[in-house]
């Protein structure tokens, strides 16, 4: 028998070997040309030559830097907002006493997740639109007299950010609350605490790590969103990812494109290493 | 430049008044031995009529891919890092030069493109293909301004009422248009290559631009029509489409006095097209007069085909209506893009890329 | 201090307490209505105007089947108009994608779940944190390494065979696989950590061989992972549209790349229906192995 345990440990980085491969050789190898990529010249068209060059850091870090900040505040936003929004629901969803009513409830906040991303975001074009739904609403109330201005704003791409992540945060944060034990609560409770004591000295920290993986998965994809300013946000509301497309298509600088993307990636790393850190501290506490 | 445009005059003179003659027209036959072939077309969108392709696609017994692009520039770009199969593509005149220079275009085998006689003699031999090696015109427009009527009931004259309107305006994402009319304003060529004065346009736009909410890529009719934006640059075709969808007078099209963009786009043949044969195939099919005729009276451009125009197929309303075929005073006003050479492509690109990261301060 | 007085801040604390608690179950109430609605409301917008009368969707004017109508004509092959055509071929390339990339991702994807779970070898942490990756980092960046990536290559390929290769759908179901594996073997090593390994010790030590242990024993338990693994593949690969529209060569659009196109234009009704119809679909695939699931959580 032991014999046998022994083969299918060894037989392990056998199993591993074609899935590490795929991915050294369609993950690793694309990200270590763009890295090179970055630091080259920008040729006719486009293309990435030699010689290297600063350059493109350079630019990044000059011109480009308003919008790399914009998109950093921009994602911290929604993901502030998510958190307010997201952990009630979750909290919401897991203290349902029966079963399938827990289920209905996480259901319905994954369900619009299987309607097309493109399309869903397209959805609120319609709703924030000049003579969209919002403003049809409002003025038919009498509660506003001129239409607003939503859509093409820098709201309409936290708005529109908050919607396609929103259930990113929800799942971490229902994964930690059903797993957290209600007796704690009485337990403050008998010991006098009252709920908002309760609330930040026992609740909060036992579903913490739900908190930050929520944090994480919220903010990562929003720094980098493309689709969502590109759909919503006009010219006010640009982001990082319109910059790095327009590289690739109408402003052609591959290499100023890879540089960017490099420096967004930078940007994710750093915040997943505050994660890291948080989650470490945490489980040390 | 200076002659296409006069070549553009004489011919709107000449076109709306042309007498429709109705002629026995032979519908297009398909030369044999492509049955079971594949064409990949990449158009621009919104820029060919229901059943053009279809129609072709039966006549031939071939197979077309049909896919879309927004600009010149992402078309170019897509087509610079190789070719990904593409057969036919609609570069706008300027491009057609740049893409000729830098050899990502094909020669057109002009024999085997009979219908070449039906284009209109002065749109042969433009000054980006003296020789029609590259290219041969598909549709041609204006670049002006759509605007709301109920917002402008007297209309839009002039440049400066859409950089003062008090209200949300889109630009078109055309680079080196919308720096051309910031030049026409600063006494500078339109095509300049000068670094001090690309950048002055630069600054020009974003001064101008406190009222841009969105620098639209090739959508702003529909910004338009769905009362989003008042103004919206745009080609003109796509601006009368919504007036033609929506049955009203809500929507109109204007060329500000201070001049604008004039372009002709054209059917040309990427370097490395799997099947360049039943390309020029192709284009010897969209310059027959019926399907031509077919093609503008879907997408409310102006037709290069003289056959078409002559033979009455083409409605009456498109032939006389000016913002289609604008009248001569205007098109002496009109400037065309040319390719202005790698240093001062690259001015531009970075020009553009800071005007729209400081539009949205 | 009076007695009396200190019951009454006892009180009067006790009141406060209440009326903390009292707001927050409020907030409680109206954070979900709120969160719910704001989930749904463009969904019931997109369903709702798939049923209008005119293509405008700035104003509803009047309810017609007409947008289905013409989706099923299509299907049937009843009526040909090239739009519609172009649509339906690109949900065709979806679908095609998706299950040639989920089949591929969930196979590497569950090798190297059982061999992270159950091997024992050098570099393991390395390799969960190449497992990590894909997951975390921008979409974007993906999209344009595997475009650049892609250029490189097929231009070395050009190079020394003088065959030119063209991007088209191998370059998309690469790239789909290499973001959906690691997906895949997340879940699938959620369900084995779950898992007691004695079970498989106890198939060795009633004689079968790791190869009958694996199909007879550890597969059928982890079933249900590979499922949802595999599931969860081809919504992401079905969802793709940035990754795609990067690495897509000619006539190989999906239906994301192609509603992409339309919306930077208009969305027209047909649009909407077919979302509609995906999202009726998919509710009910999500339903069935949901209660698939009850099922088989229940028999065990």
């Amino acid at each position: 028998m032991a014999f046998r345990l022994r083969r299918l440990r060894e037989n392990g980085s056998l199993l591993a070997l074609p899935t590490v491969a795929w991915l050294v050789v369609f993950f690793v190898l694309p990200l270590a040309v763009v890295l090179v990529f970055s630091f080259m010249s920008r040729g006719r068209g486009g293309v990435a030559i030699l010689p290297f060059t600063i350059e493109h850091y350079e630019r990044t870090f000059g011109v480009f830097f308003i919008i790399l900040r914009r998109s950093i505040g921009l994602a911290a936003l929604t993901t502030v907002i998510c958190l307010l929004l997201g952990y009630p629901l979750a909290f919401f969803i897991s203290t349902r006493r029966r079963r399938v009513l827990r289920q209905i409830a996480l259901f319905l906040v994954i369900l619009p997740f299987w309607t097309n991303f493109l399309i869903r975001t397209y959805a609120w074009r319609i709703l924030l639109g000049e003579e969209g739904t919002i403003n049809g609403v409002l003025l038919s109330l009498g509660l506003i007299g001129e239409p607003l201005s939503l859509l093409n704003t820098q709201l309409a791409v936290v708005i529109g950010l908050i919607y396609g992540f929103l259930p990113f945060m929800v799942l971490p944060i229902y994964a930690s609350v059903e797993r957290f034990n209600f007796r704690y609560v009485d337990a403050a409770h008998d010991l006098g605490a009252n709920d908002i004591r309760t609330f930040l000295r026992v609740v909060l920290p036992l579903t913490l790590p739900g908190v930050l993986a929520g944090c994480a998965l919220v903010f990562i994809p929003s720094v980098g969103a493309f689709v969502t300013p590109d759909l919503l946000g006009g010219a006010k509301g640009l982001m990082i990812g319109n910059l790095i497309n327009k590289q690739f298509g109408g402003s052609g600088n591959m290499p100023l494109g890879s540089a960017l993307s490099i420096v967004m990636m930078a940007v994710v790393m750093l915040s997943l290493l505050v994660y890291i850190f948080a989650n470490r501290r945490e489980a040390g506490d | 430049m200076k002659r296409l445009m006069l070549l553009l005059a004489i011919l709107c003179l000449v076109a709306p008044v042309a007498i429709a003659q109705d002629m026995e027209h032979e519908p297009w036959t398909c030369p044999d031995g492509y049955e079971g072939q594949t064409l990949s077309i990449f158009n621009w969108s919104t820029y060919i009529a229901e059943d053009t392709v279809p129609n072709f696609e039966e006549a031939c017994g071939v197979t077309v891919n049909y896919d879309i692009y927004e600009s010149n520039e992402a078309m170019l770009a897509r087509i610079r890092q190789g070719n990904p199969g593409y057969d036919i593509i609609v570069p706008s005149g300027g491009t057609v030069q740049r893409m000729a220079e830098e050899m990502l275009l094909i020669p057109l085998d002009l024999e085997m493109i009979p219908n070449i006689a039906n284009v209109i003699p002065d749109l042969l031999g433009a000054a980006y293909d003296p020789e029609n090696m590259y290219s041969l015109p598909y549709q041609w427009g204006t670049v002006g301004v759509g605007y709301s009527t109920e917002v402008f009931p007297d209309g839009i004259s002039s440049w400066n009422q859409v950089w003062d309107h008090d209200g949300p305006v889109a630009w078109l994402d055309d680079r080196q248009t919308m720096l051309g009319i910031a030049h026409l304003f600063l006494g500078n060529d339109p095509n300049t290559t000068d670094a001090a004065e690309i950048n002055a346009a630069r600054d020009y736009l974003i001064e101008k631009g406190g009222n841009v909410v969105t620098v639209a890529a090739d959508d702003g009719q529909v910004l338009l029509e769905r009362g989003d934006v008042d103004i919206a640059v745009e080609y003109n075709g796509d601006i009368l489409q919504i007036s033609w969808d929506c049955e009203c007078d809500d929507y109109a099209y204007a060329i500000p006095e201070e001049g604008s963009n004039v372009w002709i786009d054209n059917l040309s043949i990427p370097v490395d097209a799997p099947n360049p044969e039943l390309a020029m195939v192709f284009i010897d099919y969209i310059l027959d007069a019926k399907v031509g005729a077919d093609l503008t009276n879907y997408i409310w451009y102006a037709s290069p085909n003289q056959a078409s125009i002559d033979s009455g197929f083409i409605d009456e309303e498109i032939l006389n209506d000016p913002a289609i075929f604008p009248p001569p005073e205007q098109v002496a006003n009109l400037f065309a893009i040319i390719d202005v050479g790698a240093e001062a492509e690259e001015l531009i690109n970075n020009a553009w890329d800071e005007l729209l990261i400081f539009l949205g301060q | 201090m009076a007695p009396a007085a200190q019951s009454l801040i006892n009180q009067g604390s006790m009141r406060r307490n209440r009326a903390v608690r009292r707001l927050g179950q409020v907030g409680l109430w109206l954070n979900p209505v709120f969160a719910y609605f704001f989930l749904w409301a463009p969904i019931l917008i997109l369903v709702l105007f798939s049923f209008n009368e005119s293509k405008s969707v700035a104003s509803f004017t009047g309810f017609t089947l007409k947008w289905y109508n013409n989706i099923l004509n299509n299907v049937m092959g009843a009526e040909r108009a090239f739009s519609t055509e172009i649509m339906l071929n690109a949900f065709r390339n979806s679908l095609f994608v998706g299950a040639v990339a989920t089949a591929i991702a969930t196979v590497l994807g569950t090798m190297i779940a059982l061999a992270m779970a159950r091997g024992r070898f050098p570099g393991k942490s390395l390799i969960d944190s190449l497992l990590f990756l894909p997951v975390v980092i921008p979409e974007i960046t993906q999209a344009i390494s595997l475009a650049i990536f892609f250029k490189v290559a097929f231009d070395w390929i050009a190079g020394i065979s003088g065959e030119r290769v063209f991007p088209g759908f191998h370059t998309i179901i690469i790239a789909h696989v290499t973001f959906n594996i690691s997906f895949v073997a997340i879940v699938v090593r959620a369900r084995l950590a779950d898992m007691d390994p004695q079970l498989e010790e106890a198939a060795g030590d009633l004689g079968a061989n790791p190869w009958r242990t694996f199909w007879r024993v550890t597969f059928p338990l982890i079933l249900p992972g590979v499922v949802s693994g595999a599931l969860l593949a081809f919504t992401l690969s079905l969802d793709d549209f940035v990754i795609t529209f990067f690495t897509s060569g000619v006539g190989t659009s999906t239906l994301p790349v192609f509603v992409y196109g339309l919306l930077k234009l208009t969305v027209t009704p047909e649009v909407n229906a077919i979302s509609t119809i995906m999202m009726v679909l998919s509710t009910l695939l999500i339903g069935i192995s949901l209660a698939m699931q009850g099922r088989t959580a229940s028999r065990a």
